[in-house]
């Protein structure tokens, strides 16, 4: 019985939680807004352990599947399941999500039952993006996503808030509209609304070009891609910090999954023309992002900086594969770029959110989070340093953390399409440690400047300290044996690609 | 027989873990004694299971042994190992790592008796030795590159250790970005060993060396190159960077503003020696480019020179021995570039024990002289500090090539393949290493007068507390001095002219390029070799450089006054490093962030998010401002717009 309704448990706990949270009402119940935030977080997380246990990762069918008809006029139906792809990202959500969650206890302090509820709204909805295997559900929790984080910005923000959540919510949401078109189309195309009738249909090439753009429209502003990348650092910037983790953990994550799961297969032929031009994207966002990243005077705006440039990697392992495979010809050396795309994904999201959160408990003690503010921070908050150094070494790419793995994966996958490929996307070993550690030697290392209030620091503590911890184990663990994680995508991979290189003109 | 050296390879890289991992994790719990006695004790298990290892892979021959820990990735066709390569190659090493290790961890209980931070120090020595000791066990290409990494990470950490220092700051940050520069054409060189080979592992790539034999790649339109040079060229690129070469040298004297027993220990003794290493590991593969191998040859001869030359401008005690070290790194990688693997690695063996023994007394020095390097402040110290004058002294005969002091033996080693070589660059080669023996004396005995002999210009309160260093001290200097003095008058014979040599079948030489075996029929035995030194040039170079240097600083120093404004522009250059520095901070720092700023302002700011997108917002406002007026309220304006379109819906009907 039970794993029949884990998908939506998943979604809907979450969900259900928030509305209790939100039923709290003002400060004066806090603590009761906390205990019941902490504890669906806490559900939702232990939840995936009988979904990793019980996920068969030798098959690329969709498991634990739910179906029922939801609007049977349009046959749109209430669809879930979960392949090798989706089940690593659901745990990702709710470890993401509770952390955020953690974070939240100590550093939220006005609207706090207002704040935790939009995030465990956000977690459900984005577990459903992760689940829905019907394209008008994904669509839906797709949008339903934008409003919570709008929200979180529009009212936590810092401030220039009002621009950076209007600026975030069109951006995103212009895109998505074309997605929808795409998916109208398809939907008459394929008498269904089912990813995976989208699959099986043989579309002509200007067909296929126009919806590989709608989509790209749509996914490219979420990943994002250059250039339309220019919403991420304002909304990285103004949001609160747990929003920031969010944003670079999970939201982007989404535009990679959705050119995994839409594009590439549905529009193969597509993929395979445009290619250069997604390879070419992805090496800008490396390489020239790195460059702005550098140059940066706030450090939530370096960071999300470093998010696109990293971001750019999973594209370019996605894409590599048509090239791998013209020439190699060989289908099995296609697999290491992608994995190591999904590799990315998920450890982009450790190090990158850790950092936020870092940045988050400085901004909350000094109220800046420019780099010139501060001086000698390991000093007073040695325990905090050495927690951001592993999570910086991990932004840098160093092996043995998970920053290392997808992007090895990606240049050595790159060194086959191309010599000079590898050697732009290699620029990250460069350019990743200097504006990395260029910003921690200015932040951590250097004299304490009298008077700057860095000598009044406080080193973290309690809940902090257990999400850091957490953290660390993530970074770590995916950095010493990616195996881990490898082993389920493998079947699901494999079952994508194939899809994703046959002719269908 | 394997699980027994699974075991004991696992006992030797987990030892030092676990013992950095308590140390710096519980370092509050367990105190400053905890901290030491566990790291020592995890490096002491270490190095008592290195013997063991050395024994049965070198002394009794067994091996070699290649395994597989775990699979760290496994994607299509592809399976990348954690594993490790046990032969006479990395045993050896191993032995030497953690030896030095050992010393240096018992050194540093005396040299960072008042530190704070002691726990964090020992940590991370103990987890360098952890990532050297992976690097060096390394059976494949993903599992080198984490310990290569991984060793310039603690190096990082441990040149910045003092980070409060604004100069230590920016030297460990050197240390990185310089390291990271190699890196990149290590990665790079990784990949394409996977592209050529399908496969990480040594043994595979060493078995199927032939594939790159007929593959070219372009780099250049219409330019092909072999395979094998390009793939040696960019692995050696990562060689230079770790290995401090010119022009990646920059970072190493930086690195001097770590504390002194990781100078020893990682920036002379184990690390820096990592790209001469891997090169000797890869040796399969160089010797099918002598492209690069001229291209080894040549930059690791000018490093020799060029860098010894700086050498000699140095008031900085421990910057004469970074400098000297670069050198020293040059003269392996020559010898490596020559063929003379199994030289080159007796440089380094010898090496490391001399040059960690030099940068322990001079941190025994330092420590005496209340942390004060400058040596116009020393002088006249043999009185005070006997001990570390007499093996400070040893350090430097060997560091000079003074026969039969160990660096004699793998020096003129060198210096004779180098001259027997035929591959294309080895005239000029051979120039720099001979020129060098006689900068290395010079610099080396220099430093040497200026700190223990001649007037004292110690400063009156520091004097009155002169005295030699704690036991903990000077027992690992004459731990060094004993290798110092014997390694290769014991090891020329067992590593170098014989066949297979201690080395083994780790090593690779073509016989067109075998330079060693050129050299056999002239050995007649270590005793034999160090008597004939006189008839020598570069023993006479070493002396001479001896003679100059006490010339120059005690018998009459007016003349290097003298010389120094004769030649004013050539101490100008030198003093300036050939502008190495002020090149990389003009144009590649300043350039980096030149550029990033106009791709911020014009291209990010102004023309993607203020013309595109803030502009697309501009133009709905703006049209939105025009189509409002159409939109009154009035009544009277509907009525008209009606009437008009009424006509105008007329009219086009009637005509």
């Amino acid at each position: 019985m039970f794993p029949h309704i884990l998908l939506s448990l998943l979604i809907w706990i979450p969900v259900l939680a928030g509305i209790l949270v939100l039923m709290t009402g003002g400060d004066e119940n806090a603590t009761i807004a906390r205990g019941i935030a902490l504890t669906a977080a806490i559900i939702s997380f232990l939840l995936c352990l009988p979904l990793y246990l019980l996920f068969n990762a030798n098959s690329y069918a969709m498991q634990f599947n739910e179906f029922l008809p939801w609007i049977s006029v349009f046959n749109i139906n209430y669809a879930l399941g979960v392949d090798g792809i989706s089940v690593p990202m659901i745990i990702l959500t709710n470890f993401t999500s509770l952390i955020v969650i953690i974070a939240a206890l100590e550093a939220i302090k006005y609207k706090v039952a207002q704040y935790l509820s939009a995030f465990l709204i956000m977690q459900g909805m984005m577990v459903g993006v992760f689940v829905a295997t019907d394209s008008l559900l994904f669509y839906v929790f797709w949008e339903a996503m934008l409003i919570p984080m709008y929200i979180c910005i529009g009212v936590w923000g810092g401030k220039n808030r009002s621009y950076a959540s209007i600026k975030f919510f069109i951006y995103t949401f212009i895109g998505s509209a074309l997605m929808l078109i795409a998916l109208l189309y398809l939907r008459l195309q394929a008498n269904s609304f089912l990813i995976s009738s989208f699959y099986t249909l043989d579309l002509p090439l200007t067909v296929q070009i126009l919806i590989f753009l709608a989509f790209f429209a749509a996914f490219a502003v979420k990943v994002p891609m250059w250039p339309f990348h220019t919403w991420l650092p304002d909304a990285h910037t103004e949001a609160p910090a747990g929003g920031s983790v969010i944003l670079a953990a999970l939201m982007l994550k989404m535009g990679v999954y959705g050119f995994i799961r839409f594009s590439m297969p549905i529009t193969p032929d597509a993929s395979l023309i445009l290619s250069w031009l997604m390879i070419t994207l992805g090496l800008i966002a490396i390489v020239y992002v790195a460059y702005i990243a550098i140059v940066q005077t706030d450090m939530k705006r370096l960071i999300a900086y470093s998010s696109i440039s990293h971001m750019g990697f999973a594209i370019l392992g996605c894409f590599l594969v048509y090239s791998i495979l013209r020439i190699t010809g060989n289908y099995h050396d296609a697999y290491l770029s992608i994995e190591g795309a999904v590799v990315q994904m998920i450890s982009h999201a450790f190090g990158s959110g850790a950092m936020f959160i870092g940045v988050g408990i400085l901004y909350d003690q000094l109220g800046s989070r420019l780099i010139k503010d501060y001086s000698g921070v390991a000093k007073t908050m040695p325990v905090f340093a050495a927690f951001f150094m592993l999570f910086a070494m991990s932004n840098v790419g160093l092996p043995g953390t998970s920053g290392f793995v997808g992007e090895f994966m990606i240049i050595l996958s790159a060194y086959q399409a191309h010599f000079w490929v590898a050697f732009l996307a290699a620029s990250t070993l460069i350019l990743g440690a200097a504006y990395t550690l260029w910003m921690y030697k200015r932040v951590f290392f250097c004299p304490v400047v009298a008077g700057s209030g860095v000598e009044k620091l406080k080193d973290i503590r309690s809940s902090n300290l257990v999400v850091f911890i957490l953290l660390a184990i993530g970074v770590i663990w995916i950095g010493v044996y990616p195996e881990w994680l490898l082993h389920l995508l493998h079947a699901s991979v494999d079952h994508l690609l194939h899809i994703s290189i046959q002719q269908r003109l | 027989m394997i699980e027994v050296i699974k075991n004991l390879c696992l006992g030797i890289v987990l030892a030092p873990l676990a013992a950095a991992l308590i140390a710096g994790l519980l370092g509050k719990v367990i105190g400053r004694k905890g901290a030491h006695s566990i790291t020592i004790l995890g490096v002491l298990i270490a190095f008592i299971l290195s013997l063991f290892i050395f024994n049965y892979t070198v002394l009794d021959n067994f091996g070699p042994f290649n395994f597989n820990l775990y699979t760290w990735v496994h994607s299509g066709s592809y399976k990348f190992h954690v594993g490790f390569l046990v032969d006479n190659l990395s045993a050896t090493m191993i032995l030497l790592v953690t030896f030095v290790s050992l010393l240096v961890h018992v050194y540093s209980i005396g040299y960072m008796a008042d530190d704070p931070d002691y726990q964090r120090f020992f940590a991370y020595m103990s987890a360098f030795t952890f990532a050297m000791l992976m690097l060096v066990l390394a059976n494949n290409f993903a599992t080198l590159f984490f310990g290569w990494e991984g060793v310039g990470l603690i190096s990082y950490l441990l040149i910045g250790f003092w980070f409060t220092k604004p100069t230590a700051a920016f030297g460990s940050l050197k240390a990185f970005i310089a390291n990271r520069v190699g890196d990149m054409g290590m990665i790079l060189g990784i990949a394409a060993i996977l592209t050529y080979f399908n496969s990480l592992s040594y043994k595979v790539v060493f078995a199927h060396k032939a594939i790159l034999l007929n593959q070219t790649i372009m780099l250049i339109p219409g330019l092909h190159w072999q395979a094998a040079t390009v793939t040696c060229i960019l692995l050696f690129i990562g060689a230079m960077g770790k290995s401090a070469q010119m022009p990646l040298h920059v970072w190493l004297p930086e690195s001097m503003e770590g504390p002194t027993p990781i100078s020893a220990m990682i920036h002379a003794a184990t690390m820096v020696t990592a790209g001469v290493y891997m090169v000797a590991r890869f040796s399969p593969l160089f010797e099918m480019s002598q492209v690069a191998l001229s291209v080894v040859l040549v930059i690791g001869a000018t490093t020799c020179l060029f860098c010894g030359l700086l050498g000699i401008f140095q008031n900085d005690i421990k910057r004469v021995i970074a400098y000297s070290t670069l050198s020293q790194l040059g003269y392996m990688m020559a010898g490596v570039g020559a063929s003379a693997f199994s030289a080159g690695m007796f440089h380094l063996f010898t090496h490391g024990c001399f040059k960690a023994l030099l940068f322990l007394a001079a941190g025994s020095v330092i420590v005496a002289n209340h942390h004060n390097q400058d040596m116009r402040k020393m002088g006249g110290l043999y009185r005070y500090m006997p001990i570390t004058y007499v093996t400070f002294l040893i350090g430097a005969l060997a560091l000079s090539a003074i026969p039969p002091f160990a660096g004699f033996y793998s020096k003129d080693t060198i210096i004779d393949a180098v001259k027997v070589s035929t591959i294309p660059g080895a005239t000029y080669a051979y120039a720099c290493v001979l020129l060098g023996a006689l900068v290395t004396a010079l610099y080396t005995f220099r430093a040497f007068f200026l700190t223990f002999h001649g007037e004292n210009n110690v400063p009156a309160e520091i004097k009155a507390h002169l005295r030699e260093s704690p036991w903990v001290m000077t027992v690992p200097l004459i731990l060094l001095a004993i290798p110092s003095v014997l390694l290769g008058f014991v090891l020329i014979k067992p590593m170098i002219y014989t066949v297979p040599g201690l080395l083994g079948g780790s090593l690779t030489v073509v016989p067109q390029f075998n330079v060693i075996a050129m050299m056999m029929p002239d050995f007649h035995g270590a005793l034999a070799m160090a008597l004939h030194a006189g008839m020598t040039l570069p023993f006479w170079l070493a002396v001479a450089g001896i003679v100059l240097a006490w010339y120059f600083t005690l018998k009459n120093p007016g003349v290097a006054v003298v010389l120094k404004q004769r030649f004013a522009f050539v101490y100008w250059i030198m003093i300036n490093k050939y502008g190495f520095d002020d090149f990389n901070q003009i144009v590649l720092v300043r350039g980096t962030r030149r550029i990033g700023a106009i791709l911020l302002n014009w291209f990010d700011m102004s023309f993607i998010d203020g013309f595109l997108v803030n502009g697309s917002g501009r133009l709905i406002g703006w049209a939105s401002k025009i189509m409002r007026h159409l939109q009154t309220g009035y009544l009277y304006h509907y009525a008209f717009a009606m009437i008009i379109g009424l006509f105008v819906f007329v009219g086009w009907r009637l005509l």
